[in-house]
C-alpha cells in the first residue's frame, strides 16, 4: 500500500467533558474517496475538521501529507494550503463578488498576480458550470449555485485533499443534484476526498470507502456496495434502515 | 395514470397604483372619524404654535442691525444681532483684520472633508492630502510663516475650531477604536484585558472631566520647560475619549460576523490580520455605519464642551459675542437659532452621507 496522505493514530478529542472523538484510527490513501456518515453528534464533522485544524485534537497523532498537526503554526499553514474545505453553510464572503471570493486566497496567500488569479478562477468556475455568475455577489445566487462557487473557491487553492462537511444539507431538493453532479465529476479526477454526507446515492456513485461513525468511534468501514448490502453491525443496519426508508 | 399538460399563465402587469394629492389626503388624513379628529386637532395645534412663532420670527421681526429699534419695539425677533455679531460668532476672538485667514483655512478644511467623502478620493494618497491640508490650516491660523503674524491657539475660535476639533478627533479616534475593538476580542489575555480596562475607564468619566484633565492637570505632570499646546492636549483628550465609544460600536459589528466567515478565511490560509482586514472589518463596519455616524455626530456636537477650558469654538464664540455687549445681550435666542442652524446643516449632511455610504457598502446584500 502507498504511504497514506492522511493518518489518524489513536486520535482523541473532548469538548469540555464530552468525549467527541474516541481512539480514531484512519488511514486515507492518496486519491481515495471516502464518505463519512452516521447519526448527528457522532463526531463526523469534528473528524474532518481536525484535518485542517479547525478543531484541535488533544491526544494521538494526526499526519496530513507528511506533516504532523500539532502546535506548529507554520505546519498548520502548510497543511491548509493543501486542503480545501466546503461547508454546509457555504461560508462565502457576502461583501465580495464571486470572482473576488475565488481570487482572494491565490492573491493574498499564494502571491499570484490579479490577472493570473482571475484566469484560474474563471477556469474553476467553468469547471463547476457557473462562469456566467462571476461578477454577481453570493447572496444573489441560489443555494446550489453558492455551494458550487464554494467548491470552486476551494479548488482555487489547488488542494491535494478536499473536505466536504455536509455540503448539501442546507439545500433545496432540486439543488442537491447540481452540487452532487459537480462532486461526482471531481471524484473522477483523482483528488483525495473526504465527504460527510447522507447522500447515499453519491456514496454509491463516487466513494471507494464508506465510514460509519457513532458516539465518536468509527464503527464500521467498507466499500459502499458491501456497506449498503451487508452492514456488519446492528448499529449500522439500524441507521441505514432509518435513512433509506423514506 | 393520466397526465394533464401544465399550462403556464403568462405574467400580467400589476394594476396601476392610485396616485394624486387629493387621494393621498383622503387616505392619510380623512379616511375615518378617528383620522379626521386627529387631523383637526393637529391642525389646531399647528396654528396655535405656528402663528405666534411665525409672527415672532417673520412679521414682527426686525431685520436691521440696530439694537435701539429692537429695544424700542420689544416684540418680535431681532435678527440684526446676527449681521452685527456674525464675524465674532463664526471666528471667535481671532484678530478681526486677519479673519481672511480662518475663512480660507475653513474653506480648505471643508474642501478636504468633502473630498474625503467621495469615492474617487479613496486612495492611499488621501492620507497625504490630509497632512498637507492640516499643515496649511495650522500655518494659516497660527501664522509665523510667509510673513503671517503669529496668532496663539488661545485666540482660535468659532467655526474653524469646531471643524478642526471634530474632524481631527474623528480621524484619530477611528483607527484607535478599531484596534481597541479587535483587542477586546483577542485571544491574548493581556491585550484583551488592557483594551477592556481602557474602554471601561474612559466610558466611566464624563468628557468634561477629560477636558479638565487635558487642559489643567496634564501640564502639572510635564517636566519643567516642556509644554504641549492646550489645543493639542484637548484634541488628544477628545480623540481618546471618543475612541472608547466608537470601539464598542465597532465591537458590536464584529460580534455579528458569523464564525463560519472566520473558518472560511482560515481554510483559505489567510492570516489573522488578512482575515480582519479583508473579511471581518469590511462586513462589520458596513453593519455599524448608522452607529458610527451617530458617534461622529455626537463628537461634532460634543466639541462645544471645550468652551469650559476657554477654547471658544462656535457655541463659545456665540456666548462671547453676546455677553461682551450689553446692547445685544437680550437677543441670545436669535443667536442660538443661528448656530443651531449651522450645527443642523452639518449634522444633516453627515446623516444623509451615512445613508449613501450604507447603500454603497451593502451592495452585496441587494438582490
Amino acid at each position: 500500500m502507498t504511504e497514506p496522505i492522511i493518518s489518524f493514530e489513536k486520535v482523541n478529542k473532548w469538548f469540555g467533558q464530552f468525549h467527541v472523538l474516541r481512539d480514531i484510527e484512519l488511514h486515507v490513501a492518496p486519491g481515495e474517496r471516502i464518505v463519512i456518515c452516521g447519526p448527528s453528534g457522532s463526531g463526523k464533522s469534528t473528524l474532518i475538521r481536525c484535518i485542517n485544524r479547525l478543531e484541535v485534537h488533544q491526544q494521538g497523532r494526526l499526519m496530513v501529507d507528511g506533516i504532523e498537526l500539532a502546535d506548529d503554526l507554520k505546519a498548520i499553514d502548510t497543511v491548509r494550503k493543501n486542503v480545501g474545505m466546503v461547508f454546509q453553510q457555504f461560508n462565502l464572503f457576502p461583501h465580495l463578488t464571486v470572482l473576488d471570493n475565488l481570487t482572494l486566497s491565490p492573491i493574498w496567500v499564494g502571491g499570484l498576480a490579479k490577472k493570473d488569479a482571475e484566469e484560474q478562477a474563471m477556469h474553476q468556475l467553468a469547471r463547476v458550470k457557473i462562469a456566467e455568475q462571476a461578477h454577481k455577489y453570493p447572496l444573489q445566487l441560489s443555494g446550489g449555485q453558492q455551494q458550487r462557487v464554494a467548491i470552486a473557491r476551494a479548488l482555487c487553492l489547488k488542494p491535494k485533499i478536499m473536505l466536504f462537511d455536509e455540503p448539501t444539507s442546507a439545500l433545496d431538493p432540486e439543488m442537491i443534484k447540481e452540487v452532487l453532479d459537480v462532486m461526482v465529476e471531481l471524484a473522477q479526477q483523482g483528488i483525495t476526498m473526504l465527504c460527510v454526507t447522507h447522500e447515499m446515492g453519491f456514496a454509491k456513485a463516487a466513494a471507494d470507502r464508506v465510514i460509519f461513525m457513532d458516539e465518536g468511534q468509527i464503527v464500521e468501514q467498507a466499500p459502499p456496495h458491501r456497506f449498503f448490502e451487508q452492514p456488519q453491525t446492528d448499529r449500522a443496519r439500524d441507521f441505514l434502515s432509518k435513512i433509506l426508508s423514506h | 395514470m393520466t397526465s394533464s399538460a401544465f399550462t403556464p399563465i403568462a405574467p400580467r402587469p400589476a394594476p396601476p397604483a392610485p396616485s394624486g394629492l387629493g387621494l393621498w389626503l383622503q387616505v392619510n388624513l380623512w379616511q375615518d372619524p378617528t383620522t379626521r379628529v386627529t387631523t383637526l386637532v393637529l391642525v389646531a395645534l399647528l396654528l396655535w404654535i405656528g402663528v405666534p412663532l411665525a409672527d415672532w420670527a417673520v412679521w414682527s421681526a426686525h431685520w436691521q442691525a440696530n439694537a435701539e429699534v429692537c429695544h424700542a419695539s420689544g416684540a418680535g425677533a431681532c435678527w440684526g444681532v446676527i449681521t452685527e455679531k456674525f464675524r465674532i460668532i463664526v471666528f471667535g476672538r481671532y484678530p478681526f483684520d486677519a479673519q481672511w485667514r480662518p475663512l480660507l483655512a475653513t474653506a480648505l478644511l471643508l474642501a478636504l472633508l468633502v473630498a474625503s467623502c467621495m469615492r474617487i478620493f479613496w486612495r492611499p494618497s488621501l492620507a497625504l492630502l490630509w497632512l498637507v491640508v492640516l499643515a496649511l490650516f495650522a500655518v494659516l491660523m497660527g501664522g509665523g510663516w510667509w510673513g503671517l503674524a503669529p496668532v496663539e491657539t488661545d485666540l482660535w475660535g468659532g467655526l474653524p475650531l469646531t471643524l478642526l476639533l471634530s474632524s481631527v478627533s474623528i480621524v484619530l479616534a477611528f483607527p484607535l477604536a478599531l484596534l481597541l475593538a479587535l483587542g477586546r476580542r483577542s485571544n491574548l489575555p493581556a491585550i484583551r484585558s488592557l483594551c477592556t480596562v481602557y474602554v471601561e475607564l474612559v466610558r466611566g468619566v464624563p468628557l468634561i472631566s477629560v477636558l479638565f484633565m487635558a487642559s489643567f492637570m496634564f501640564p502639572l505632570f510635564m517636566p519643567e520647560g516642556m509644554n504641549i499646546d492646550k489645543l493639542v492636549r484637548v484634541l488628544a483628550g477628545i480623540s481618546l475619549f471618543a475612541a472608547a465609544y466608537m470601539a464598542e460600536v465597532i465591537r458590536g459589528g464584529l460580534q455579528a460576523i458569523p464564525q463560519g466567515q472566520l473558518e472560511g478565511a482560515a481554510t483559505l490560509g489567510l492570516s489573522y490580520w488578512q482575515t480582519q482586514r479583508l473579511i471581518v472589518l469590511p462586513q462589520a463596519l458596513a453593519m455599524v455605519v448608522p452607529g458610527l455616524m451617530n458617534n461622529f455626530i455626537a463628537i461634532f456636537k460634543d466639541t462645544s464642551l471645550v468652551t469650559i477650558v476657554s477654547l471658544y469654538e462656535l457655541t463659545g464664540a456665540m456666548g462671547l459675542a453676546l455677553n461682551s455687549d450689553a446692547d445685544w445681550r437680550p437677543y441670545k435666542i436669535e443667536a442660538y437659532l443661528f448656530i443651531a442652524l449651522i450645527y443642523f446643516v452639518f449634522c444633516f449632511a453627515m446623516s444623509r452621507y451615512s445613508q449613501w455610504v450604507e447603500l454603497q457598502v451593502n451592495r452585496g446584500r441587494q438582490r
